[in-house]
């Protein structure tokens, strides 16, 4: 019966990121809408999107291969294990142990890697410049999200992101310099990875700077749904990462029943909410970047997590 | 019988059939009966050596042959960690030759190849099996010069000859390096048995000379910036499977070589060689990564990959040593386990996507990936067994490479316990570097899979491919089966492993067999646990219940039009993004500092119909600041030396009386 219940509450979790993910986009949308006095289309557009796509034929590219039909259901699967495996209103479910922060950064990268494979499967030029921008994205922010992840882990002593979120809920993290560096660091990296101002404009595809867009540009239909499924699933993940490790108030511990798990939600919800407000106001008040001022803009989060790292280093040996 | 008896059996095997080689090369059916002796050899081999490594013997008996050093005999041995080494060897042999008896049917000249592939291979166990330093030289030369002979067995074609002159140098100096050594570690007694060197006590000035000469000696074989130059020049010139065996077989008994003396006869370590170790381990890796990056030709760029996998490996090597030197046991366990793992995952893979290039040789005649394309529609079964080599060498989860990078950074997460300042910074940086060359090696191969296999035909030859034969097609997924294998099963490894840790290190990491639901727990699983197969279960559940709900419900209607390309449609294949183009963003980041790198543009002017042009101009800065100044000191020197060639006989007598008479007044004053 415990099993069973496990199971279910792991379920839960499953479901609920993958039914609140268009949400967050659509209310980050709305709320750029509404930065710049436009109306904005409802915030369950996204959703009405996904089910016009499904139910469109999909256009095929002729030389298209085996790998580009492969690869929209095995990103999206990727990227929906990984979102399963960050805490949201609980720690500890029953296969939060599955994987590590590591893991669960390569298993992005895994998404990533066939997504940038089949950009280059059609043979456009889109389809190669995105892939390999998105590849030179890639190779700067991991080095700074290991940086950030070994100051987390040098303050929480764990990669395992339960570990981490119950420790930070606890009271003896407090304040401390470093933190604020490697959320900095974090929130820079995230930028990068969902493509978002001032990296990429998740609006657009037609200029040169583009990098998402543009790899899946020969995407349409059903495959264009579940791609754009799992794009809305890590920027839930990114934002529950971030929430779970540096704002982990009110998140229920495994076990502690219904009623901790419904504040627990509540309170994931409200969060989500205050992010996407932060994330929508950035990008309004931002420009986008060329793009090779990126190296300069990771470098920078690589900087901040290695010296938050050293400044651990420091505070502890005094 | 005793298991280094089986191996010495099979040892002589392969000797034996590289003698009958040389007799019945010209035969027709010489290939198979050649790659099928050494495929049964090697596979004998390699489950004598499993037993010995799983199964370990209470105390491993050696074997004396009267040979050698007249009062030493040769002496060979099978521990825990000679019993790994000789898996990877063997398993990557039998590989080779698996794929060998396919491949080698389209072998121009077959009496160049099969004499020496088995003798390689006999060269290879042998320095694996040496227990005494002269028995490992003699053996260790062997292994090189049977694999200089297949480096040269296409020596007409461009490009080979210098390959092999470029190695045959190197190994020689590397040689030298590693006689040195030994002889360090011997000391004036003389006694060159591994059993006296392990016992004798060495004094810190001998263990830094010893550690200096080995990390040329061993590195220069395996692949260590700057040592590496004449890796990617000869593994690459060597038929596919022979390159297999050099990439992902030979640099591993290199790599068996550092391991043996520094870990095993060294005795403990000082954490100053750590840093060493991990400074060197750091640079490697990403230096051989963006030389991949950069590569076009197919072959070329894998054997690049091989130095940065090689730079992990010995980054570990380097986490290992400083983590024993502070008597961080489980700890140095730890990142001990992780090179060991990864220099199996490497074998596995490396000889994969060889076995892979060959095989695109083998259909297209070509290496040139800017030639290539759209192999995925004629090779279907080559390219998945390809697609798994590359997902796996990018480190990705659920396959194995994976497994063993995230060893290597639960590694480097343990530094903070180290006493020392500088490691407690130096092992952060190498672990950001790591991650560096992990998500370029990503990069690398989305390139090298994109280019070659993806997108449509840049040439006539790669229209017209076709799949490869059998035997070339199970090798390649037998290795990609085994990929998966230990990607998503990755505690009995470890568990197999641990005995060489408690042989090397006295300490081994906890038992994973323990551990529900098959995970994987390094320290303790509070701290972090990884579980592949759980990972790989649910990706597989996720995904068809994607493809369930979607094909129940979503519209199935398809249809194959032109690519969209946002309506602006290449006019032909030439204009798909090349290898080069690929690379561009990555050139900018990183190839202006390290290659020197910069495009120019010929644009010419306004009216004239000429194309304008664009050439990528690089640097191997390695080769034109190190190599090139002491070749061009060397041909200096030859040619004022030359001079003394036409002396008459006079002045030749009165030469080597001065000569006699310096070194009796050098005599005479020193002592």
């Amino acid at each position: 019966m415990v099993v069973i219940s496990d199971i279910l509450v792991q379920g839960v979790q499953m479901l609920l990121v993958l039914l609140l993910a268009p949400l967050l986009t659509g209310f980050v949308r709305k709320i750029k809408a509404r930065l710049v006095l436009r109306q904005g289309a409802s915030v369950f557009q996204p959703y009405r999107d996904l089910l016009r796509l499904l139910r469109k034929e999909v256009v095929l590219a002729e030389n298209a291969s085996w790998l580009f039909r492969v690869t929209p259901y095995v990103t999206f699967s990727a990227i929906w294990v990984a979102a399963a495996l960050v805490p949201t209103f609980a720690t500890g479910l029953l296969f939060n142990w599955t994987a590590d922060l590591i893991a669960i950064v390569a298993l992005l990268g895994s998404a990533r890697f066939f997504l940038a494979l089949a950009g280059m499967d059609v043979g456009t030029s889109f389809g190669g410049i995105g892939s390999s921008r998105e590849v030179m994205i890639a190779a700067l922010a991991e080095p700074a999200m290991l940086l950030i992840f070994f100051c987390m882990a040098l303050v929480a002593g764990s990669t395992q992101l339960s570990t981490v979120a119950n420790f930070m809920a606890s009271s003896y993290v407090g304040l401390r310099v470093s933190l604020g560096m490697a959320l900095i660091a974090l929130i820079m990296v995230a930028l990068a990875e969902n493509a978002r101002i001032p990296v990429d404009n998740p609006a657009t595809h037609l200029e040169l700077t583009m990098v998402h867009e543009a790899m899946v540009l020969e995407y349409s239909g059903r495959h264009l749904a579940m791609i754009e499924l799992g794009a809305f699933l890590k920027l839930l993940l990114y934002v529950s990462l971030i929430a779970c490790v540096f704002l982990p108030w009110k998140i229920a511990v495994f076990g502690a029943g219904p009623l901790a798990y419904a504040v627990g939600a509540a309170s994931y919800v409200v969060k989500l909410a205050i992010a996407g407000f932060l994330l929508a106001l950035f990008e309004t008040a931002t420009a986008k970047m060329r793009v090779f001022r990126i190296p300069q803009f990771l470098g920078a989060a690589l900087m901040l997590g290695l010296l938050g790292t050293l400044l651990l280093f420091v505070s502890r040996s005094f | 019988m005793s298991a280094v008896a089986l191996q010495m059996i099979c040892v002589a095997g392969l000797l034996g059939v590289a003698v009958l080689a040389t007799m019945i090369s010209r035969l027709k059916a010489a290939t198979s009966v050649v790659y099928g002796a050494t495929l049964a050899l090697s596979a004998v081999a390699l489950i004598g050596a499993m037993r010995s490594l799983l199964d370990p013997p209470a105390a491993a008996g050696d074997l004396v042959l009267p040979i050698g050093l007249p009062w030493l005999g040769a002496h060979f041995r099978v521990d825990a960690l000679a019993a790994f080494f000789l898996v990877v060897v063997n398993l990557g042999g039998a590989a080779a030759s698996l794929y060998g008896i396919g491949y080698g049917r389209h072998e121009p000249a077959p009496h160049r190849v099969l004499p020496f592939f088995p003798a390689f291979l006999a060269g290879m166990n042998l320095v694996v099996l040496a227990d005494d330093a002269f028995s490992y030289l003699l053996c260790w030369e062997f292994m090189s010069l049977a694999s200089w002979a297949l480096v040269m067995a296409h020596h007409r074609e461009a490009g080979n000859a210098k390959a092999g002159y470029v190695y045959l140098v190197m190994a020689s100096f590397g040689t030298l390096a590693l006689l040195l050594a030994f002889g360090l570690l011997a000391g004036p007694a003389g006694d060159y048995g591994f059993v006296a060197i392990r016992a004798a006590q060495h004094t810190p000035y001998v263990a830094t000379l010893v550690l200096i000469l080995m990390l040329v000696g061993a590195g220069s074989k395996a692949g260590l910036v700057p040592l590496h130059v004449w890796l990617p020049l000869a593994h690459p010139a060597a038929p596919s499977h022979v390159s297999a065996l050099m990439s992902g077989v030979m640099t591993k008994v290199a790599i068996y070589g550092f391991i043996r003396v520094i870990f095993d006869l060294l005795g403990p370590p000082t954490w100053a060689a750590s840093v060493v170790v991990l400074i060197l381990g750091g640079i490697t890796a990403v230096m051989g990564i963006l030389y991949a990056m950069m590569e076009r030709d197919l072959k070329r760029l894998l054997a690049y990959s091989t130095i940065e996998n090689i730079g992990v490996i010995f980054a570990c090597l380097g986490l290992a040593l400083a983590f024993q030197a502070n008597g961080l046991k489980l700890a140095a366990a730890l990142a001990f386990t992780a090179a060991l793992f990864h220099v199996l995952n490497h074998s596995f893979f490396k000889s994969l996507l060889f076995f892979g290039a060959g095989a695109v040789l083998t259909s297209t005649g070509e290496r040139d990936m800017d030639r290539l394309g759209g192999l995925i529609h004629r090779m279907p079964r080559s390219s998945f067994a390809v697609l798994v080599g590359c997902v796996a060498i990018s480190a990705l989860p659920p396959f194995n490479g994976f497994v063993s990078e995230w060893l290597m950074f639960q590694a480097v997460l343990q530094s903070p316990d180290l006493p020392q300042w500088a490691l407690k910074i130096t092992v952060p940086a190498v672990g950001a570097l790591l991650a560096l060359a992990a998500a370029l090696a990503a990069a690398c191969f989305v390139k090298a899979y994109g280019v070659t296999f993806l997108g449509r035909p840049r040439s006539t030859a790669a229209e017209t491919a076709h799949e490869v034969d059998r035997y070339s097609l199970s090798a390649m997924f037998i290795l990609a089966a085994l990929c998966l294998l230990a990607g998503i099963l990755p505690g009995p490894v470890i568990d197999a492993l641990s005995p060489i840790s408690v042989q090397i290190l006295g300490g081994s990491m906890p038992i994973q067999a323990d551990e529900p639901w098959l995970s994987i727990v390094p320290i303790a699983e509070s701290r972090s646990s990884y579980n592949g197969l759980l990972v790989m279960v649910f990706i597989t559940i996720s995904a068809s219940l994607a493809v369930v709900v979607i094909h129940r419900f979503a519209s199935h209607a398809l249809r194959r039009g032109p690519a969209w390309g946002c309506g602006f449609p290449d006019p032909t294949p030439a204009a798909q993004y090349s290898g080069a183009s690929f690379a561009q963003p990555i050139r900018r980041v990183f190839g202006t500092l390290v290659f020197h790198a910069r495009d120019h543009v010929v644009m010419p002017p306004p009216g004239d119909t000429r194309p304008a042009r664009l050439r990528i101009e690089l640097h191997d800065l390695v080769w034109e600041q190190m190599y090139q100044p002491i070749a061009s000191a060397v041909g200096l020197s030859a040619d004022r030396l030359n001079r003394l060639q036409f002396l008459t006989i006079r002045r030749y007598l009165s030469l080597v009386f001065a000569t006699l008479v310096t070194l009796l007044l050098v005599l005479a004053i020193w002592s």
